[in-house]
């Protein structure tokens, strides 16, 4: 027995589909069998001129070979649209590693960058940040914090004065006073800031930042000085480092310490002792001049130099080059 | 201060080097600067002595001495011109390295051996004296090595104090320190009362008794000026940075080291009358000892006979009545002057003496008569002289007395957090000279009168603190309650306008908070400046009124350095004396030039302009959702280019600038390319919302653009408000797309093309709707601004 005719048909029609190298030739062989004009079409229009026998089994046959070539079409159709996208795609191709379109690079500088740090370790110790003036009275940077009048300590401030007799702060130890007068005791506080003292040379800058600390509660201890202390100073460095307290004098705070810590050597081995700042109890006198009963509270103050702490931390070697605003230089702390 | 490691051990032997002395003071609290042997090492130098000086056959300026003092007698060539017979000097013998590492061979020099080299005290390391061959005394033993006669195997502490300390700026302080340190005994030397030898005297007269209530004088007579200090003297003094001066200087300035009281010496024939101590008058003049002509202000204490001023007190004396070479007669004064009446004196001369710093500090009250005494024995032994009684003249209510504080022990404990027993307490409190008296729970103390810083308890308690070990102290670290401090969210911080910034591509910098008056006013800033009253320079005169001056100062740096394209910013607080109030804000600057963007293959470099700037500002405005409403209106500011500048509103009040600088400044300032600028008030731009939610919609917005035609005079800010204002509600976002002058347009006119997106929540808006709300746009833009639609 033959094959029937929609079988030669179909054979004929897949190799066509099969060599159609474009969709627009595709979609000609679709034409050509499937049209209203087409080859298949014209044989299911012939079916009623077929013995009624023999017609089912032949429609069976001619559906069968339609849906057939549809799906061939179909699937050359998805093949050619996949090979004409990536004809085109690959003519898009561009070096990839030509660099991108950006701004110019920012930053913050390196001393608010290690203020910023600073900070957010004593925000996680619990300390709120206090801020005050720079242009300050002898009150407030002095007199109430135990200065007593005519003291050498005083003279080893440098002071800025203006005219009128108010001063540019000597150090953040005003917000302390500031603060203690408006809210009383207990008080945990950090005071950031820009300080000034007339003074210029290679390890000098007539302005520096400090930060100064402040907390006052019941049963405050020396004890807890320490351990506060230690605890920033190996967070800040993000190190277990030495650290020690050597007795010194603030007029402000009794006992007084300056806080040594054993630097590393870039081999890991154990440096020199390094002053990296001042602290203490804080004077009675300090706290009955803001209204706080010493006998009730204690409470430990501390001083830090934020420029002190970047450039240890940065490895700088020249105070001056803060201020001196190269940007090759604020640049490099990204 | 300076002293001598081994003249510190004749006081306390604690048995301990230099270096352990060094470490524990620092640890109490004294800190060491630096301890440096007095001497390079010296094996194979000994005393010698010339025994015969013979001229060289051969050179005129060269010796041949004959010299006692090595193994043998030596023949040494010698070029210095005060070898003489029978002088005793410093022999290098051979074998000998110097400390300048000159190795001492045997030579031969124009023809005559010499074996070994008579030294000088530079070629010692002794020294700067190079006259000629260091000179040792007459009785100095031929043949001992120098290092032992000189006792040269020591070091010189330096201690730098702080200014609580006075009490150590001594000898006796040091040792006592010392002593409680260490527990080892202090073993002062003898100081005797010395009997007159004559009934001379000078009236003394306190005639300002808070500055100076106590005056203790003696009259010596018939000292011999010319007498030699003795070597060990020198040697103390020198390892203290003081140079010999004679014996009466050098028993002054001794006792000053050893015992903490300045004193001073007048030559007695040039007193006329008795001794005052009264403040300064108008007329009073006085020249120094350091040869400046003065004429003291009235608020400084003078030491003056019936005539005239004798002495500065407590800061330097006078040359007219200085011990010369001619005295025979001396008074010796030994003073307690008023800490408050010497403060700041020595300053204001310009100078900086070793009595006024301690003056100044506070010396021992209770010293003066103990000093004097100590001194006529000094100055007996050294250069004879016939001692007169102790005068005294003592104002004793205004002299400090001993200070008497309780200390509780519970207190001590407290402050420190420590569990110390009242046996260690009491032990520290005896070992630092304090009378103790011990009660059940508490000391009642009284503490030496050197020190003059012991008020309250709470300096006693640092006191037992440091003597006990700061680092034996127990450390408690962090824990317990947590106080929770709730964070302001309402509240943009530094840090987060920092970060911002910096990740738009500006970089931070900091400028001086001072500049120079003219900078100011080149920017026509400098209304309301507030100078300074002691400036650093006239660079430095005034405090900043704007950001603006540093900012500019630092990209004029950078572009100078071939830097040309950057975006600046700084925060920081400017001063200004306003009509009514002095003003301190804190602000924040910014500053950008050059290229929107770096180099870039695919383009050209689109220079910055204003919107770029403008765009950064909304950008930063809108990312912090600033609290209230912003807006910006042009501005005539004089640092700004006149077309160029926009003043920013938020909630109606004035926050800040931003423009070009003015084209003229920036020629002044030597820029060759547009620099924009901008200034806000801080607090302003950190005030935020809170964000509150509100329905955005599910049904589709409608977009509408419309395209008029009005006079360049209305600001399109004023434009989008009226457009605002007439959509209303149903107005979600409004954008300015298309600006357009030239042709079909009138001259003084322009085209803009605006978009509203309109939405209602809750439905979807009809189009006749929409079409009637366009109408009522229009027509307001119409009424209000003459805008027309386009055709």
């Amino acid at each position: 027995m033959s094959k029937p005719a929609s079988q030669n048909l179909l054979e004929d029609a897949l190799e066509q589909v099969a060599r159609a190298d474009s969709e627009r030739t595709l979609d000609e062989v679709r034409v050509r069998f499937l049209g209203k004009k087409g080859a298949l079409t014209a044989q299911l229009k012939e079916l009623g001129q077929l013995p009624p026998e023999q017609r089912r089994e032949a429609g069976q046959q001619i559906n069968r070979a339609k849906q057939d070539l549809e799906r061939a079409i179909a699937e050359r159709g998805e093949v050619l649209a996949r090979e004409h996208l990536d004809a085109k795609l690959a003519g898009e191709t561009i070096d990839v590693t030509l660099p991108g379109r950006s701004v110019e690079l920012g930053g913050a500088h390196p001393v608010n960058r290690a203020l910023d740090r600073l900070l957010d370790i004593f925000q996680r110790l619990g300390f709120e940040v206090a801020t005050g003036p720079e242009v300050e009275d002898d009150y407030y940077n002095f007199e109430a914090l135990n200065f007593p009048p005519h003291h050498p300590a005083r003279a080893m401030h440098d002071t800025f004065y203006l005219p009128d007799g108010r001063l540019l702060r000597t150090h953040t130890s005003p917000v302390q006073i500031r603060v203690m007068k408006e809210q009383g005791a207990p008080v945990r506080i950090v005071a950031p800031g820009r300080v000034f003292r007339s003074d210029s040379d290679q390890t000098h800058t007539p302005q520096f930042h400090q930060v100064e600390g402040l907390l006052v509660d019941r049963d405050v201890t020396f004890a807890d000085l320490k351990g506060m202390l230690s605890d920033f100073v190996n967070a800040f460095f993000e190190d277990d480092l030495e650290m020690r307290l050597r007795p010194s004098y603030f007029p402000f705070t009794e006992p007084s310490a300056e806080v040594d810590v054993r630097w590393r050597n870039p081999d890991g081995t154990a440096g020199d002792w390094l002053e990296v700042l001042g602290c203490g109890m804080v004077h009675p006198n300090v706290l009955a001049n803001c209204g706080v009963d010493p006998e009730r509270y204690t409470g430990y103050a501390f001083g830090l130099g934020v420029e002190r702490f970047a450039m240890l931390r940065y490895r700088v070697d020249d105070l001056r080059l803060f201020f001196d605003n190269d940007l090759r230089f604020l640049r490099q702390f990204r | 201060m300076k002293i001598s490691h081994r003249w510190l051990g004749e006081w306390v032997d604690s048995g301990l080097d230099a270096g352990e002395i060094g470490e524990r003071f620092t640890l109490a609290g004294l800190e060491v600067d630096s301890i440096e042997p007095v001497a390079p090492p010296l094996d194979g130098v000994v005393v010698a002595e010339i025994l015969s000086v013979e001229p060289h056959p051969d050179a005129d300026k060269l010796r041949v001495c004959r010299v006692a003092g090595d193994s043998e007698e030596r023949t040494i060539v010698c070029g210095a011109p005060n070898a003489r017979e029978g002088l005793k000097a410093p022999l290098a013998t051979l074998g000998t390295r110097l400390p300048g590492g000159l190795k001492i061979k045997p030579a031969r020099l124009r023809g005559v051996g010499s074996e070994g080299m008579l030294c000088s005290e530079p070629e010692l390391g002794l020294g700067e004296d190079a006259e000629g061959l260091m000179e040792l005394p007459a009785d100095a033993p031929v043949g001992e090595p120098l290092v032992a006669y000189l006792g040269l195997n020591d070091s010189v502490i330096e201690v730098d104090l702080t200014p609580n300390r006075a009490d150590c700026l001594s000898l006796r302080g040091l040792a006592r320190e010392l002593s409680a340190i260490t527990g080892s005994a202090v073993k002062p030397p003898q100081i005797d009362e010395i009997a007159p030898e004559i009934q001379r005297s000078v009236e003394i007269s306190l005639d300002s008794p808070e500055d100076c209530p106590r005056y203790v004088g003696r009259v010596i007579e018939a000292v011999d000026v010319s007498a030699v200090t003795p070597l060990w003297m020198i040697e103390r003094l020198r390892r203290s940075g003081i140079r010999s001066l004679g014996p009466i200087v050098d028993v002054t300035n001794y006792v000053l080291l050893e015992l903490g009281q300045p004193m001073h010496a007048f030559d007695l024939d040039r007193i006329r009358g008795g001794v005052h101590a009264r403040r300064a008058r108008k007329g009073d003049r006085i020249t120094l000892l350091d040869g400046q002509e003065i004429e003291p202000d009235e608020d400084m204490l003078l030491i003056a006979d019936e005539q005239r001023a004798l002495a500065i007190a407590g800061v330097m004396g006078g040359e007219d009545s200085a011990v010369g070479e001619n005295t025979r007669d001396i008074l010796l004064e030994s003073a307690w002057f008023n800490p408050a009446t010497i403060s700041g004196k020595a300053r204001r001369l310009g100078l900086s003496t070793e009595s006024a710093h301690r003056f100044e500090r506070g010396v021992d009250p209770a010293l003066q008569r103990k000093a004097v005494e100590r001194a006529t024995r000094l100055i007996i032994d050294i250069a004879g002289g016939r001692p007169g009684p102790v005068i005294e003249a003592l104002a004793s209510d205004h002299l400090p007395g001993a200070s008497r504080v309780t200390l509780r022990l519970e207190r001590l404990n407290r402050v420190l957090g420590a569990d110390l027993d009242a046996d260690s307490v009491e032990s520290i409190l005896e070992r630092l000279g304090m009378e103790v008296d011990r009660l059940e729970d508490r000391f009642e103390v009284v503490a030496p009168t050197a020190r003059r810083d012991i008020e309250i308890e709470a300096d006693l308690i640092e006191e037992v603190a440091r003597i006990h070990g700061y680092d034996r102290l127990p450390t408690r670290h962090p824990g317990g309650e947590i106080v929770v401090k709730a964070p302001r969210e309402t509240l943009t911080g530094e840090r987060s306008l920092r970060q911002q910034l910096a990740a738009r591509g500006f970089q931070e910098v900091m400028a001086w908070s001072f500049v120079s008056l003219e900078e100011l006013d080149r920017l026509s800033m400098g209304e309301g400046a507030q100078p300074l009253a002691n400036p650093l320079s006239r660079e430095m005169a005034v405090l900043r009124t704007s950001l603006l001056p540093g900012l500019l100062n630092v990209a004029g740096r950078n572009l100078r350095r071939q830097i040309p394209s950057f975006r600046l910013f700084e925060t920081g607080h400017c001063f200004r004396q306003g009509q009514e109030a002095f003003e301190e804000a804190w602000r924040l600057g910014l500053l950008m030039t050059g290229d929107v963007r770096p180099e870039h293959f695919s383009g050209k470099p689109q220079p910055i302009d204003y919107f770029d700037l403008k765009g950064e500002v909304e950008h930063l405005l809108d990312f912090n959702a600033v609290d209230g409403e912003t807006s910006f209106e042009r501005a005539e500011l004089p640092w700004l280019h006149p077309g160029q500048a926009a003043r920013l509103l938020i909630g109606g009040v004035p926050a800040g600038w931003l423009g070009q600088l003015h084209p003229a400044l920036a020629g002044e300032l030597e820029f060759d390319q547009p620099v924009f600028v901008a200034e806000f008030d801080g607090r302003s731009i950190a005030a935020r919302r809170l964000p509150e939610h509100r329905d955005s919609g599910r049904f589709p917005a409608v977009r509408r653009d419309i395209a008029i035609v009005v006079s360049d005079e209305h600001p399109a800010a004023s434009l989008i408000e009226s457009v605002r204002q007439s959509a209303g509600g149903l107005l979600e976002n409004c954008v300015i797309f298309d600006e357009y002058r030239g042709e079909g347009i009138e001259s003084g006119f322009r085209s803009l093309a605006i978009g509203l997106i309109l939405r209602d929540v809750s439905r979807t808006l009809k189009d006749r709707e929409i079409d009637a709300l366009l109408e009522t746009v229009l027509a307001d833009l119409d009424s209000r601004f003459g805008a027309k639609l386009r055709g």
